[in-house]
């Protein structure tokens, strides 16, 4: 294997070449990548059904379309997203030229996650190269089917002098971060969050953290159960419960908890039939030690399976589990579940959920159910997270415009379509000075004079309602 | 801090209100920290800085408070600083004034939800980016322009609905205590404080939970902050000084671009982030420039700027010392050179046949000393420069628009000027950070109430829209599938469709 440092050298070395700035590179790059998408579509999906059982309608919808629409999106728009912004001038600076210029900050590295390995490293990778970086990716070692199908592909497709694929553990990871990145974009824990920045923070180099959080989903007030029920299962259940946006718990009072429930075992099995380990649309695990994990939890929470509970070592199988009664300091509520695995808690009142989801660190999404659109209005108004559904789940996270990212504990920084680009770019701010005007300009100098003090206040004062400008 | 108070008026009277302003103020330490971060997260979660109205009125007191205590501002920046009135005025009052109306203009505007452009399938849905305010920011200023870089921060994080704990550099001690003094009478008091620390306690202060940490100084500093704000994963600005490289073309008015450097290498005694910190000039230029260098600190602050009232101090002895140092170890002085270190002063310095690998170009200098170096071509320049850490501010002065065109192109940047220096860093309408080595995130304008800003992504949907929605489900069946991928392909000139429905 390559070591870390000597490929950095190469990438950098080919970023001040220069060579990723013109539009039509970055054009020919985004249209190979998408090639390699539609181009490899079967392999992507053994790859994606190897590592997670992923069905295939899974991986096409949220990592193949997933990437194929964000490409779609940037191909169209990046050429405009790299003009320059013009600023409005003022009186002093009608001489000028003063905007605000997108730079690429350089060679940037993308670290991936296991549980969609495909988009949590491509969409990324799209923005990059549209604002004109050298990439260094490096998918999770633990989805290793599609990890290998990266590197392999990869070159294939894309230059190999500025965007290269390395492979390793834990490790080889931290031999990677000593050295020095323009950007660092990372999705995953918390736990390795803290070691990035910490390797980051040596060289003040600027990271993304996507990381996860319980995601509370809020049902309230008058709801039509079935829908809410399908759309719950459907967004709980997908990927076999391994989303970071994934509803984590829900809160509702006793009395819907109890229409809830017969509504979520029905489209239990209309979705994956009398037993879901024996049809083709539950995913799985990703490896014996989640799935060692998810069943310990099962094991040690006080709360009552009312439905599924079962698992099997052999094909890291967990049956999609409801349990009931469920207290706030029971294990299940510690951390992230990330598994097939819905805590019902009840709460008295909206203002007990809200409270409930208050006293905790902020989460990347916030659902609530509900037809009443002040319980909405009152969730969004008085929750924060990253994002925020309501009536549905983890589909917000698909649409290019909004921009898709933590807050708080849940992360830093954000990306999807034009906000990737962005989060790649340096914002510069330029000012073209002319030689005119410097009649005006010598009020400024020294020897500093009073009369010029007053004659530059006036002119530089801003007043309400209009902009002025600075100091000449 | 300050030198042997003179026998004039002036100073005796100065001395006067220097003891009616009350006793020196007591540290706050970060024990003390801790209850108060802990009272502003209650008034922030009590949802006091939310409303609109309430942001626009801190705003209009932070205008009051400059307005009203002029004078004092000036005298403190004139203790700390020996900063004429004419540079406080202009480049601390005048500036965050002008941000705060600036906002206070733009506010409605920037609090709207932005409406995200719809597709066919969310086009019963309601899909918009809300800006949420983060919580309780901690905004930590450097000494060189005490005011404005604890106040134009705070305006952002205001106008964003945020609470605020403003550090105020201790070097300028003076400026501190005001701020200090005169919060509590203008701005609402349980949700903005100033602090009066020192390095050593401010990163144990950001090892508390703060929502994002804005910090505006030296690299060495700013790293520390940024290690501290690691254990609780705290989101951080960093503005950080640099070496800023200024090229002067043979092709430029050379009296014009003389006066635009020595104003802006000079002002504030040479402490100033954004100041030109070397130049690279041109072979055939050199002489004429040096020249007309030498005529405006002549024109500037006299035969003598240590009597010259437009000439400020080094903040104190450790800088003087460490500017000393580097003058004396390399180069050969053509202007200026004379240090007085009873009086903290530093003459306008300009100093040539320095090389790169001098002392005086390994690090920031900071101070009212400016070498010139000498390059052949443009194509040396813009190699220098990208040889080294990315600055602050690239600045370049010609004629010629091409070559003007070149040095931006082929530099990075925090931000670029050209044929000026210092004030694409004062407009409201630019934003202004750091890139590399001389930071992250930038700030000014609607710039400041974006970083302070959360963007929460919203879509509001209705569970009774069934019809479309029940392709996704399982059982999955292709027959859906392709349904939904020939619906995926058929946006290839909008926004694309939402492919999850």
């Amino acid at each position: 294997m390559e070591d870390p440092s000597s490929i950095l050298h190469r990438l950098q070395k080919t970023f001040r070449s220069g060579v990723t700035i013109p539009e039509s590179f970055r054009r020919t790059q985004l249209q190979n990548l998408l090639a390699l998408v539609q181009e490899n579509e079967q392999l992507i999906l053994d790859a994606l059904h190897k590592d997670l059982s992923k069905p295939k309608f899974e991986a096409f919808l949220s990592e193949i379309d997933m990437v194929a629409n964000d490409l779609h999106y940037t191909l169209d728009n990046f050429y405009s997203w790299m003009q320059l912004e013009y600023s409005s001038k003022n009186l002093a600076t009608r001489m000028d030229k003063c905007f605000v210029r997108r730079e690429p900050l350089g060679v940037v590295l993308i670290i991936g996650a296991w549980n969609y390995p495909l988009h949590l490293i491509l969409l990324p990778l799209v923005g990059a190269i549209a604002a004109g970086n050298c990439v260094l990716l490096k998918p999770s070692e633990i989805s290793q089917a599609t990890e290998q199908l990266l590197a392999e592909l990869i070159p294939k497709y894309l230059s190999k002098d500025c965007y290269s694929v390395v492979c390793g553990g834990a490790e080889y990871t931290k031999a990677l971060l000593e050295n020095k990145f323009d950007h660092i974009f990372y999705t995953g824990s918390q736990a390795v969050a803290r070691t990035i920045l910490q390797a980051a923070a040596v060289h003040l180099t600027p990271v993304t953290l996507e990381l996860g959080g319980k995601c509370p989903c809020i049902i309230y007030g008058h709801i039509d159960i079935p829908s809410a029920a399908r759309r719950l299962v459907w967004s709980k259940f997908f990927n076999a419960g391994q989303s970071c946006v994934a509803p984590d718990y829900v809160l509702c009072s006793a009395e819907i908890r109890d229409a809830l429930l017969p509504a979520v075992r029905q489209t239990l099995k209309e979705f994956y039939g009398e037993d879901a380990r024996a049809g083709p649309d539950m995913g799985r695990i990703i490896n014996p030690h989640h799935w060692n994990r998810l069943m310990e939890l099962l094991e040690k929470s006080r709360g009552k399976v009312v439905m599924g509970g079962e698992g099997y070592q052999e094909d890291r199988y967990i049956a999609p589990t409801v349990l009931v009664d469920v207290e706030e300091s029971d294990i299940l509520m510690q951390e992230e579940i990330f598994g097939p695995i819905l805590p019902i808690l009840t709460v008295k009142s909206l203002e007990e959920a809200t409270d409930f989801v208050n006293r905790r660190a902020k989460p990347l999404a916030v659902y609530v159910f509900s037809d009443e659109h002040s319980v909405v209005t009152t969730v969004l108004e008085n929750t924060s997270s990253g994002g925020f559904c309501a009536n549905d789940g983890i589909v917000h996270m698909a649409l290019p415009g909004l921009p898709f990212g933590g807050v708080g504990a849940s992360g830093f920084g954000h990306y999807h379509g034009r906000w990737t680009f962005e989060t790649f770019s340096h914002r510069r701010g330029c000012m073209m000075r002319s030689w005119a005007l410097e009649k005006i300009n010598v009020l400024r100098y020294p020897p500093y004079s009073d009369s010029n003090l007053s004659w530059l206040r006036w002119a530089t004062s801003a007043k309400k309602s209009w902009i002025s400008c600075s100091i000449m | 801090m300050s030198g042997p108070p003179s026998p004039s008026p002036k100073n005796w009277f100065r001395a006067l209100r220097r003891t009616r302003l009350g006793e020196p103020c007591m540290k706050t330490y970060p024990l003390e920290c801790v209850e108060l971060l802990k009272r502003t997260r209650g008034a922030f979660q009590a949802g006091r800085t939310v409303n609109e109205r309430f942001r626009q009125t801190q705003l209009e007191a932070i205008v009051r408070m400059l307005v009203e205590h002029e004078c004092d501002f000036v005298d403190a920046l004139g203790r700390d600083l020996h900063k004429p009135r004419f540079e406080t005025v202009i480049s601390e009052l005048m500036l965050v004034k002008n941000e705060a109306v600036h906002a206070i203009n733009s506010l409605k505007k920037w609090m709207e939800p932005q409406r995200v452009e719809r597709n066919l399938t969310t086009t019963l849905d309601d899909c918009f980016v809300m800006n949420e305010p983060l919580g309780v920011v901690l905004i930590i200023g450097a000494w060189c322009s005490p005011v404005h870089f604890c106040l134009v921060p705070l305006v952002g994080a205001i106008a964003a609905g945020n609470c605020a704990i403003v550090s105020p550099s201790e070097h300028s001690s003076h400026t501190a205590e005001l701020l200090h003094r005169l919060f509590p009478s203008y701005l609402d008091n349980e949700c903005f404080h100033v602090v009066l620390t020192g390095l050593n306690e401010l990163t144990e202060i950001v090892e508390l939970k703060f929502d994002h940490v804005f910090f505006i100084g030296n690299k060495e500093d700013g790293t520390r902050i940024a290690q501290a704000a690691i254990r609780m994963l705290t989101p951080v600005t960093l503005v950080l000084g640099s070496k800023n490289p200024c090229y002067v073309d043979e092709h430029c008015d050379i009296p014009i671009t003389a006066r635009r450097i020595a104003w802006a290498r000079f002002h504030n005694a040479g402490q100033n982030m954004v100041a030109p910190d070397y130049i690279l000039c041109h072979a055939d230029a050199k002489e004429r420039l040096l020249q007309a260098l030498r005529c405006c600190i002549m024109q500037f602050y006299g035969s003598d700027p240590r009597e010259s009232r437009s000439f400020g101090r080094m903040v104190n002895l450790e800088c003087l010392n460490r500017t000393r140092d580097l003058l004396g170890k390399c180069g050969k002085v053509a202007v200026g050179g004379k240090v007085i270190e009873a009086e903290k002063y530093i003459a306008p310095t300009i100093l040539t046949e320095v090389t790169d690998s001098d002392p005086i170009m390994q690090q920031e200098i900071f101070g009212p000393v400016l070498p010139i170096l000498t390059v052949n071509s443009l194509d040396e320049a813009i190699t220098f420069i990208n040889q080294r850490e990315k600055p602050l501010c690239v600045y370049a002065y010609s004629s010629n628009c091409k070559v003007i065109s070149r040095l931006m192109t082929e530099t990075s940047s925090g931000s670029f000027c050209s044929n000026d220096c210092v004030l694409q860093s004062l407009l409201a309408v630019l934003p202004f950070g750091g890139v590399g080595a001389s930071g992250m995130g930038s700030y000014h304008g609607r710039q400041s109430f974006d970083n302070l800003s959360h963007r929460k992504s919203c879509l509001l949907r209705s569970t009774r829209i069934e019809s479309i929605t029940y392709l996704r489900y399982p059982p999955y069946e292709d027959r859906n599938l392709s349904l939904m991928t020939w619906a995926s392909n058929l946006s290839q000139r909008s926004q694309g469709w939402c492919q999850i429905l």
